[in-house]
């Protein structure tokens, strides 16, 4: 009898808008874009809301009333919550409402959604320990359970997690860490003992994420009892079956038109007619089952495409500058301790921000496989840039003055 | 490039084609030359036999292909009627109307040799002489490139009753940069477009002017766009000492390279130069081509007080020109109405940055390039600073933008006209 463990990555980065060489030194307002485009952080968050944050949770509530026995659990990043609380307290609150049934578990991130593990432990500490008073702060709970930005995970990452206190970390089943294993069950982070170690069952994660609306699939298209069946399959083979994809797979990636409401909400009914499979969160999973070997992870690994490793943020030379120049300003940076200046500075740590600038999908002219709202990888890398330079100048202009 | 299964393309018939054009390199003057040869050698790859047709007796290193020229087929009558008849003119036995067309022959003969003060007159006895091809030649579908051998098209149609194809690489309204155009040229466009059997037009760009502007029929209409093979530009230039000495005085080189004309927008990129200078003054704005716009443009730049930073190099070819390319930091081109641009290409494959004006057709297929407004200078500035301030920027342009051009080729361009030919010889 497997358990499902379902978790939910849901974040929207401040994007920068179009910020040109000229409104360097004049402008230090990087993500107030109020256009009609996709930079338009409002716009995005509004839509967003009204496509999929609002009805999924209210779908989820309804669930979790009939179902009192299914669960699920959430990352929120701080720069999205960040942006509800001042842009759309409605949909704060209502996922308040779902975490106030206590069959919801929010694990801790960084706040800004970062890639701040690789280039300084030290900001990435301060970034997880801003999320967590955050996290208290709006729902009154203390995470246990960690997940990196997009599943970025290795070895050096869960010693750090652990170390910070942490009881379970999730991370990619990527092929190159499972090999022959399989994802279905508990694992330990090698050379550790105390943390455990869930990985994504991505087969089964990207039928629902990715495949679900795909017309030329052969399991098109995917119901509730389909998907129940193929779980339930794992019926000996399997403890736990690890369910992670974004949120916004519900009425923003896979629209309403699609079904996918409807696919969850007879998801628990079907769950629970194929030989009681049940659901659970990070944490109790981790406590409810034994690990049944050691995962080895000596390099990143991430749920990004089918390369599952860092290459969408750092495959090319202006996603390698963007990072090299933006974390060479944190000594100095820090020094100054200016609360404005250390904020942008954060903000622009987002991964979204790199990710923009990736040309890997680039050249297959293929809009739909990512999203960008930039015209192009060049105007993301020059946006950004540029918003790095007023940072810059600003650092120096205090620097001078002190 | 995934148009079509291979398997169909081979299949395919591979017609004999009778293909018109006015000029060839070295012997060009601007891209029609390039892209005809390029276009050419690739269909001739492909297994297609062509006669290619120019107005004007030039050495041309097209060893590829048939290229002909209409006063040998002319010549070839005269003078085995001179040899019949002592002196041509002066037969007594030819009718007059035999006599006018002597002397018509004889006329074209020369207007043919030496080039034509009256363009108008030149394409239309290019119209006439092709006659005299079409009739000798055997052939399956005629292939004509832009206005200047539209004539020369329609009359070999009328003469073989093949299927017409017209090439629109630019229009009138392209050449002239607004609706202020010479009737007599629109006059023959819009003949050919309409006498023609198909269309190539070589960008969306293009294929939107033609209908608006001409009526022309949509569904005639192919949008095939241009190519680019990196094998032309195979060879090393060398450096060139003085922008090699610039560089290294740390000086960064920006690049406007074509003619100097409304229609290239040469004006904006003097205007962004000014903008970029205020913030970064080590940098060189390289103007290389001359146009009617010339003298302008070296006013404007010393008015605007960076006559010092913008150098004049005249028109450039071969060698000249393919260090200039390859010693910019950046290559703009800010036309205010492209109809492809073909020199973007180039740059990519020679792995210089790209800056384009969205008002071009290359735009419809370059996407490792930056792309701006013609108008908007202040962005074009704004893109200039920051390929100019980067590594990672122009680093990601090069090595994308070569890949990009290699997978643009002219290879590419030919299958779509066979598949095009292939098209209009069933219906």
């Amino acid at each position: 009898m497997p358990s499902i463990c379902f978790y939910f990555q849901v974040h929207q980065p401040m994007r920068i808008k179009k910020y040109r060489f000229f409104d360097i030194g004049q402008d230090h307002n990087y993500f107030n874009d109020h256009s009609d485009t996709n930079l338009n952080n409002v716009k995005i968050l509004k839509k967003v809301s009204d496509k999929c944050y609002l009805p999924a949770n209210r779908i989820l509530l309804e669930m979790i009333r009939q179902h009192p026995e299914f669960k699920i659990s959430f990352s929120f990043s701080g720069v999205f919550l960040e942006q509800l609380e001042m842009f759309m307290p409605e949909v704060l609150a209502s996922f308040q409402e779902l975490v106030a049934t206590g069959n919801v578990e929010i694990l801790d991130e960084t706040y800004y959604h970062s890639l701040s593990f690789l280039y300084s432990p030290e900001e990435f500490k301060h970034q997880v320990g801003k999320h967590k008073k955050m996290i208290r702060r709006l729902f009154g709970l203390t995470p246990r359970a960690f997940r990196n930005t997009e599943l970025i995970y290795n070895n050096d990452l869960a010693r750090a997690v652990e170390e910070m206190g942490y009881k379970v970390i999730l991370a990619e089943g990527a092929d190159h860490i499972l090999g022959w294993r399989s994802p279905n069950f508990l694992y330990r982070p090698q050379g550790l003992d105390k943390i455990k170690l869930l990985v994504k069952n991505y087969k089964l994660s990207d039928d629902i994420a990715f495949r679900f609306s795909e017309r030329s699939w052969k399991e098109h298209p995917l119901t509730a009892g389909k998907f129940a069946h193929w779980v339930a399959e794992h019926n000996g083979n399997g403890e736990v079956i690890n369910l992670f994809m974004d949120y916004e797979t519900f009425g923003e990636h896979q629209w309403a038109d699609t079904g996918i409401f409807e696919f969850l909400r007879h998801l628990p009914a079907e769950l629970a007619q194929k030989s009681d499979i049940d659901f659970v969160t990070p944490s109790e999973a981790a406590a409810r089952y034994r690990p049944v070997g050691e995962l080895d992870a000596p390099h990143f690994v991430s749920w990004a495409d089918t390369e599952r490793d860092l290459s969408a943020w750092l495959s090319n030379d202006m996603q390698r500058e963007a990072m090299e120049k933006i974390y060479a300003l944190e000594e100095e940076i820090k020094n100054i301790n200016d609360d404005r200046l250390l904020e942008d500075w954060r903000r622009l740590q987002t991964s979204d921000h790199f990710y923009y600038m990736c040309t890997k999908w680039w050249n297959d002219g293929d809009v739909h496989k990512y999203f960008n709202p930039y015209d192009s990888p060049y105007d993301a890398f020059i946006a950004f840039i540029n918003a790095l330079n007023d940072v810059k100048l600003r650092s120096q202009n205090l620097v001078a003055k002190k | 490039m995934k148009w079509i299964n291979p398997d169909k393309f081979f299949d395919m018939n591979r017609p004999k084609l009778l293909m018109f054009g006015w000029e060839f390199p070295p012997h060009n003057s601007g891209g029609l030359g390039v892209a005809c040869f390029g276009l050419s050698r690739a269909l001739s790859r492909l297994n297609t036999e062509i006669i290619f047709v120019l107005p004007q007796k030039i050495p041309t290193t097209a060893d590829f292909m048939r290229v002909v020229f209409p006063e040998d087929y002319l010549s070839e009558e005269i003078i085995r009627q001179s040899r019949l008849t002592g002196d041509l003119m002066l037969h007594a036995y030819v009718t007059s109307q035999e006599y006018q067309t002597q002397l018509e022959k004889v006329s074209l003969l020369k207007g043919a040799v030496t080039y034509a003060s009256d363009l108008y007159g030149e394409v239309r006895r290019y119209g006439v002489l092709a006659r005299a091809i079409a009739k000798k030649e055997t052939f399956d579908v005629i292939h004509a490139h832009d206005w200047l051998s539209f004539p020369a098209g329609i009359e070999a149609k009328r003469v073989s009753g093949k299927p017409l194809i017209v090439h629109v690489h630019a229009t009138e309204f392209d050449r002239c940069g607004g609706p202020d155009i010479n009737r007599q040229v629109f006059e023959i466009e819009k003949e050919g477009l309409e006498k023609a059997d198909g269309i190539v037009a070589i960008s969306e760009f293009v294929k939107n002017n033609i209908i608006r502007n001409y009526g022309a029929d949509p569904k005639k209409i192919r949008v095939i766009h241009n190519g680019v093979d990196e094998e032309d530009y195979a060879t090393d230039p060398g450096a060139h000492e003085g922008f090699e000495a610039l560089k290294a005085a740390g000086k960064k080189i920006v690049l406007f390279l074509g003619r100097i004309t409304i229609q290239k927008g040469p004006d904006y990129f003097i205007e962004a130069a000014k903008i970029v200078l205020n913030y970064n003054p080590d940098v060189i704005f390289l103007v290389a081509g001359s146009g009617d716009m010339e003298r302008q443009m070296i006013r404007k730049a010393a008015e605007l007080g960076i006559g010092d930073k913008v150098i004049f190099t005249g028109f450039l070819r071969g060698k000249e020109w393919l260090q200039v390319f390859r010693s910019a930091d950046l290559f703009v081109m800010p036309s205010v109405s492209e109809p492809f641009g073909l020199v973007a290409l180039e740059s990519m494959v020679n792995g210089t940055p790209v800056l384009i004006s969205k008002q071009s057709g290359v735009s419809e297929v370059a996407r490792n390039v930056l792309k701006t407004d013609f108008w908007d200078t202040e962005e074009m500035a704004n893109k200039i600073l920051a390929v100019l301030g980067s590594e990672g920027l122009p680093a990601v342009l090069k090595k994308e933008g070569f890949s990009e051009a290699r997978e643009i080729s002219w290879k590419e361009a030919a299958k779509k006209c066979i598949e095009f030919y292939n098209q209009l010889a069933q219906t």
